[in-house]
């Protein structure tokens, strides 16, 4: 059945970032989203996440994706990576396969994360806290997986693990939204996301004739 | 582990752990109360007169002291937006952080209380009450403190805002708890202020969740 979107909208800060966006993606779908800076990746993954309002039709397997439906079947890992410096490792993956149902040793295992379970995030880099964030997507199952430029401080092992990550998660029917700068070995489809109208079309004011 | 007792329990352990700030409402505690006799003279009677005032005063500054930090880590390093996508409903995150938020603030203030109430010359049939008052009350400051927290947590330096909002708010609390432990000292019956306390304390418990998780969800946006 896969994810139905459409019409979606979204504005932010008086300017229309998304404007009757659609999307059609069938079960199995690695989607490698890409755009120029600004033009509303981030905002579009959020608003899938239902992080930030938007307006329009959004459908997974048939049935709209409401609060609940997103509870069961969505996970997101974005820009930030949602840890805590005094924590460790297996804490951080045994708190969230308790909340969000799942198995912390795949998290671990997903990205290689064993050898530094113990080790405090504050004493991890920017590139094993990345892997520690998509370890969370690894271990509990979900149906869509929102990346926001998952391979920013990835080392060539972790983009190949993450690659390897997509390509399995794409053969069980999941599907995937990456938005991404750099190459996509998994991705078995591209969207470019052009930056939506400004101006004119972006304010509601201007579009309605206020101004003219 | 349940989802609910994993919260719990990262809640409790960051704030044990270095910079988490457990300890620090009771100091403050100790140390307001300690200066009281050093401000208004040593005079044993004038000391028994304000102590009840002054020990719930205390305790609602001791719990403000942590409020700011309730949801704002959070928020900053994208935890929330996990939080917010998680099965467990937001609200019920809400009510285990000010759970949390009780222990390791509210709960050691009524601990050490009798012993500022020592220092103060509190009379000693006002204790129990003193007490029991503190144990019913401080669940309230916390719950209507992650109200404030809520809705300050996208404000840089937000903690001054979080004062203004907040105080306001605790007055009901503040005036019965101080009355029934003022009112235990007098001999008087003590008995219907605490019995508002704890209908304040339950009102807001059924209240806060819901409240400071729609606030939250609006700052995802």
């Amino acid at each position: 059945m896969g994810l139905a979107v459409s019409d979606l909208a979204c504005t932010r800060g008086g300017r229309r970032v998304l404007d009757r966006f659609a999307l059609d993606l069938a079960d199995g779908t690695v989607l490698a989203l890409r755009g120029p800076n600004g033009a509303g990746k981030s905002t579009l993954l959020r608003a899938l996440a239902g992080l930030v309002p938007a307006t329009g039709r959004v459908a997974l397997d048939g049935r709209p994706l409401d609060a609940d439906a997103r509870a069961e079947a969505v996970a997101y890992a974005g820009h930030l990576d949602a840890l805590r410096p005094q924590l460790t490792v297996a804490e951080h993956l045994g708190f969230w396969a308790a909340l969000l149902g799942g198995d912390p040793a795949a998290g671990l295992a997903a990205f290689g994360l064993a050898p530094i379970a113990d080790r405090p995030v504050a004493l991890c880099s920017a590139g094993q806290r990345r892997r520690l964030a998509l370890g969370r997507v690894a271990l509990a199952p979900r149906r869509l997986w929102l990346l926001d430029e998952p391979t920013a401080a990835l080392d060539t092992d972790g983009a190949a693990r993450l690659d390897d990550l997509l390509a399995a998660h794409a053969a069980r029917g999941g599907l995937a939204v990456v938005a991404t700068h750099g190459s996509l070995p998994a991705a078995t489809a591209e969207r470019h996301l052009a930056p939506a109208g400004h101006g004119a079309d972006a304010d509601p004011f201007l579009a309605a004739g206020t101004w003219a | 582990m349940s989802p609910a007792r994993a919260v719990l329990a990262r809640e409790l352990a960051l704030a044990f752990r270095s910079g988490g700030g457990f300890g620090l409402g009771v100091g403050f505690y100790l140390i307001v109360a300690l200066m009281v006799p050093l401000g208004i003279g040593p005079d044993p009677s004038r000391l028994a007169g304000v102590a009840a005032g002054t020990l719930w005063l205390g305790a609602l500054l001791a719990c403000l002291l942590s409020l700011d930090r309730l949801f704002q880590a959070d928020w900053e390093d994208g935890t929330l937006d996990q939080l917010a996508l998680a099965p467990l409903p937001l609200e019920a995150i809400v009510a285990l952080k000010a759970l949390a938020h009780w222990l390791t603030t509210g709960l050691p203030l009524v601990i050490v209380s009798p012993l500022l109430g020592l220092t103060l010359n509190l009379p000693a049939p006002a204790y129990p009450w003193l007490l029991a008052s503190l144990a019913a009350g401080t669940p309230a400051l916390s719950l209507l403190g992650a109200i404030g927290a809520a809705l300050t947590v996208g404000v840089r330096r937000g903690g001054l805002l979080l004062s203004l909002l907040v105080l306001p708010l605790y007055l009901p609390t503040l005036i019965f708890g101080a009355r029934a432990v003022a009112g235990a000292a007098e001999a008087a019956d003590p008995r219907p202020a605490l019995l508002l306390l704890a209908g304040l304390t339950l009102f807001t418990l059924a209240l806060s969740p819901f409240a400071a998780a729609a606030a939250l969800r609006r700052s995802l946006g």
